[in-house]
C-alpha cells in the first residue's frame, strides 16, 4: 500500500477488516453483495470463521446471542402490527423495515448507553435496541405528532424524513462530542461515538457528501450506517450509484466497509469495531449494509410497478431471522423453549402495541401553538384566542 | 365537449402533447420513469418517449434544478417534478439564485424556460413535509413565474403552457385534488397569467387558488342559502398577479376574502389585500379578509382540519365582510 492509502491518522482506507485484500468469499457474485462482502453466517444458517471478525465476536454468551434473535423476532412482529394498523386505518402509513431487522439490531446492540443516533424513518430496530417505547414510533405515522419523543433520553434523534438531512446533524453532534472532550479519553463510558443512518438513496443527496466531508476534514466520531436495502421507493441501486457504496468512503479519506446486513452477528461485528474506532479518535467509518427491503416502500407504495417477485423470492432465501434461528439451534445456543418463549412474547407485544396504539388519543387542535416558541410569542397567542374563538362559536350549533 | 378525466390525468396528457410537439421536452425526477411519480402524473410516458426524455434522477433535488439549468442552457426544456411540496428545499438555491436570476445576468442572452411541478397542500393526512403551501416563497422571487391549477382543464393546458413559456415557471399541483374529475376543453381559458371567475356573485369577492377553489365554490353554494352572493375568482397565477380581473371584481362587489392553505403571514392574501387597498380602497365596503394557515409548522394530521381553511371558515368570513 503506498503513502496514499493511509488515513492521516493511519487506518487503512480499504476494508478495514482487510477483505480488500483477502476476499472472503472470492466466488460470491455482485448481486449477492460481491466477494467484498463481510459474513460470518450464511443464509443457510453455517458459521463460516473469520479471522477479523471473530475476535469481536467471542465476548457474546448464549444470553447475548439469545437477545439478539428476540430482538429480530420482536421487531420483526412490531412491524408487522404496525402494517396490520395501517391496513385498518389506524396509522396513516407506515415505512416497513421487513428484512432489514439484522442491519437494525446489529447496529443498534453495537452502540454504548452513552452514543447517539440519527434515524431515518425506517430505524424502528434501532429504536427497539435504545429502548425507545415502539409506541412512540407509532404517533408519527398516525398524525397524532411529529415525532414528540424526547431524543435525549434514549439518545436516539427524531425520525428525519427529509433525505439524508440527519447525517449533517449527526457529523454536527460527533464535532460537538470531539469538543466536550468525549473521543479518545480511553474511558469506555465516556468516549461516544454517533450513529448517522441513511439509506442507498440518500447517498445522492448532497447533505450526505457534505457529511462525510466535514466529518472526514474534522476526524469526528461518526459512523455511517447506510442501510443498502437494493431500492429507494421505485429506484435501484444503479440509479443511484455506478461504484459500489462502500467504496465512496475512500475518496472522503476514512475506511468503508461492506457487511451482509442480514447477517447480525456480521453487523454488529463491523459496527462494534467502528464505533470502538470512533470513539478512540480514529474518525469516521462508513459502513454499507447490504440488504433487502422486502415489503412495499411505505404502505402507499406498490412495488408491483417496478419490481419483479423473482427477485424477492430470492432475498426470501436469504432471510436474516431464519438463518440465525438455524445457526442457534445447530449450535446449541438455544433449544425449542427458548424459541417458543420468545413466538409468545412477540404475541403479547403485538397486542400492548395493538391496545396502545388504539389509546393514543388526538390532539386538540389548541396544541398547534404550543411549542412553535420557546418563549411567549405575540402571534402565537392572538392565533391562539382566535382559534379559541372559532372553535366556541360551535358551541351547541348543531 | 371535451374528455371527462382526473386532474393528475389531465396533467399527464398535457405533458404528452408538450413532448410530442417539442423533442426539446424533458421529464426529471425521483420515481416518474418505471412507477409514473408517487402521484402517477408521469404514468407511461417513460415507456412512450424513452428513458432519455423521463429521467429518473438520483435522489437529489439540488442535483436535479442544478443539472435542469444546464439541459435548459443545452436548448432543452426540463420539467422537473419535486415528489412534495417540502422536498423542493434542497432545490432552492438552484431556483432562487440561478433560474430565477440567468436571464438578468446574461442581460436577456438565455433564458431558462425550466416548469418544476410541486404537488402541494395537505389534505391527504400525510405525515410531516408532505402537505406544505410554500408558494409565497416562490413568488417573493423575482424572475419566476408562480401558477396553480384547480381543475382538469386548467392542469391539462396551463402545463403545456407553462412549458411554452421562455421564463421558469413554478407549477403548483394541488394533491387533494389530484382526483378530481372534469371536463377538459379543447383550447386554454386564457393565457398563463391571467385569472378566471369560475362563479360570478355580487356580494364578496373570494379570491382563491388550488385545492381552495373547491371549498370556496362549495361556500358560494352554501352561502346561497343565505342569499348572500360570492363571486369566486381562481387566480390561477400567483405571479404576475392578474390585477385587472381582481380589481374589476372587487370594485364591483366592495369586499374581498382571500383564501388560501398557506399561512397568512406574509402570503399571498398580504400582498392582495395590500394591492386591493391602495387600488380599490374607495369602493371597499370592509377591510380585505384573509383566510388561511396558522402561522404554525403544518401540523400533525389528525388535526390538519383545524389548520386548513374550510367551508366554515369561509363562511364566517363572508359573515364579517356583511357585517362590518
Ligand atoms: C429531500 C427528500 N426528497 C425526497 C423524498 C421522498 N422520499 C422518501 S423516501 C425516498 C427514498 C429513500 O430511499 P433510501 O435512501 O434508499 O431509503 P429507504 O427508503 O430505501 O430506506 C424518497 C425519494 C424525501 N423524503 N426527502
Ligand atoms: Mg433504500
Amino acid at each position: 500500500m503506498s503513502d496514499h492509502d493511509q488515513a492521516p491518522q493511519g487506518r487503512a482506507l480499504g476494508n478495514v477488516f482487510g477483505a480488500h485484500e483477502r476476499p472472503l468469499s472470492g466466488d460470491r457474485p455482485a448481486a449477492e453483495g460481491g466477494p467484498e462482502m463481510l459474513q460470518v453466517i450464511t443464509p443457510e444458517g453455517e458459521r463460516i470463521p473469520n479471522p477479523e471478525l471473530d475476535p469481536l465476536l467471542e465476548h457474546l454468551t448464549d444470553a447475548d446471542l439469545r437477545g439478539f434473535y428476540r430482538d429480530l423476532v420482536l421487531i420483526r412482529r412490531f412491524d408487522a402490527e404496525a402494517t396490520a394498523l395501517q391496513r385498518q386505518g389506524e396509522l396513516g402509513l407506515w415505512a416497513s423495515l421487513l428484512g432489514q431487522e439484522a442491519a437494525q439490531v446489529g447496529a443498534g446492540r453495537a452502540m454504548r448507553a452513552q452514543d447517539f443516533a440519527f434515524p431515518t424513518y425506517r430505524e424502528h430496530g434501532v429504536a427497539w435496541c435504545r429502548g425507545v417505547d415502539p409506541v412512540n414510533l407509532l404517533g408519527m405515522f398516525r398524525g397524532v405528532n411529529h415525532g414528540g419523543w424526547d431524543p435525549n433520553e434514549k439518545n436516539f434523534h427524531l425520525y428525519t424524513i427529509i433525505i439524508g438531512a440527519q447525517t449533517l446533524h449527526a457529523t454536527g453532534y460527533a464535532m460537538g462530542v470531539q469538543r466536550d472532550g468525549a473521543v479518545g479519553t480511553g474511558d469506555p463510558d465516556r468516549d461516544t461515538a454517533v450513529m448517522a443512518f441513511l439509506g442507498d438513496g440518500a447517498t445522492s443527496q448532497g447533505d450526505v457528501s457534505e457529511a462525510l466531508v466535514f466529518s472526514g476534514v474534522n476526524n469526528s466520531p461518526v459512523v455511517f450506517f447506510c442501510q443498502n436495502n437494493q431500492w429507494a421507493i421505485s429506484e435501484p441501486n444503479e440509479k443511484q450509484t455506478r461504484a459500489p457504496l462502500w467504496h465512496r468512503a475512500r475518496g472522503f479519506g476514512f475506511p468503508g466497509i461492506r457487511v451482509d446486513g442480514n447477517d447480525v452477528l456480521a453487523v454488529y461485528a463491523v459496527t462494534r469495531r467502528a464505533l470502538d474506532a470512533a470513539r478512540d479518535g480514529q474518525g469516521p467509518t462508513f459502513i454499507e449494509a447490504f440488504t433487502y427491503r422486502m415489503g412495499a416502500h411505505t404502505t402507499s407504495d406498490d412495488p408491483t410497478k417496478y419490481r419483479v417477485s423473482a427477485e424477492v423470492e430470492v432475498w426470501k432465501l436469504r432471510d436474516p431471522i431464519e438463518r440465525f434461528k438455524r445457526w442457534l439451534e445447530h449450535a446449541g445456543h438455544a433449544d425449542r423453549a427458548f424459541f417458543d418463549a420468545v413466538a409468545d412474547e412477540s404475541d403479547a407485544l403485538g397486542a400492548d402495541v395493538r391496545a396502545r396504539c388504539l389509546a393514543m388519543p388526538d390532539p386538540d387542535g389548541s396544541e398547534m401553538f404550543t411549542h412553535v416558541y420557546a418563549e411567549e410569542h405575540p402571534v402565537m397567542v392572538a392565533e391562539l384566542a382566535e382559534f379559541t374563538a372559532y372553535q366556541r362559536s360551535f358551541e351547541g350549533v348543531h | 365537449m371535451g374528455e371527462t378525466t382526473t386532474m393528475a390525468k389531465g396533467i399527464t396528457s398535457g405533458l404528452r402533447a408538450a413532448m410530442e410537439r417539442d423533442p426539446k421536452v424533458i421529464l426529471l425526477g425521483e420515481d416518474i420513469g418505471k412507477l409514473g411519480g408517487v402521484f402517477r402524473v408521469t404514468e407511461g410516458l417513460q415507456k412512450d418517449f424513452g428513458e432519455d426524455r423521463v429521467i429518473d434522477t438520483p435522489l437529489a433535488e439540488a442535483g436535479i434544478l442544478g443539472t435542469a439549468i444546464g439541459l435548459a442552457l443545452r436548448g432543452y426544456r426540463p420539467v422537473v417534478e419535486i415528489q412534495f411540496d417540502g422536498f423542493v428545499y434542497p432545490a432552492f438555491d438552484h431556483i432562487v439564485s440561478q433560474v430565477a436570476k440567468l436571464r438578468a445576468r446574461s442581460l436577456g442572452y438565455v433564458g431558462m424556460p425550466v416548469v418544476i411541478r410541486i404537488p402541494f397542500g395537505g389534505g391527504i393526512g400525510a405525515v410531516e413535509h408532505h402537505s406544505e403551501s410554500n408558494e409565497a416563497y416562490f413568488a417573493h422571487t423575482a424572475g419566476l413565474k408562480v401558477v396553480a391549477v384547480s381543475n382538469p382543464h386548467d392542469a391539462h393546458w396551463m402545463i403545456q403552457q407553462a412549458i411554452e413559456s421562455p421564463d421558469p415557471v413554478i407549477f403548483y399541483e394541488p394533491k387533494r385534488r389530484y382526483w378530481d374529475k372534469g371536463e377538459v376543453g379543447a383550447a386554454p381559458d386564457g393565457p398563463l397569467g391571467s385569472a378566471r371567475v369560475v362563479r360570478e356573485g355580487s356580494d364578496v369577492t373570494v379570491l382563491c387558488y388550488g385545492p381552495m377553489v373547491r371549498t370556496c365554490l362549495q361556500a358560494a353554494q352554501a352561502a346561497e342559502d343565505e342569499d348572500h352572493s360570492l363571486e369566486i375568482l381562481d387566480l390561477r397565477s400567483l405571479s404576475p398577479l392578474d390585477t385587472s380581473v381582481i380589481f374589476a371584481s372587487v370594485r364591483k362587489t366592495g369586499r374581498c376574502v382571500v383564501v388560501h392553505e398557506a399561512s397568512t403571514f406574509l402570503g399571498l392574501g398580504a400582498e392582495l389585500a395590500a394591492q386591493i387597498q391602495q387600488e380599490c380602497f374607495y369602493e371597499l365596503e370592509a377591510p380585505v379578509l384573509r383566510v388561511g394557515g396558522y402561522n404554525v409548522p403544518y401540523p400533525p394530521s389528525r388535526i390538519e382540519e383545524d389548520f386548513l381553511p374550510d367551508l366554515d371558515r369561509v363562511l364566517d368570513a363572508v359573515d364579517r365582510l356583511l357585517t362590518h
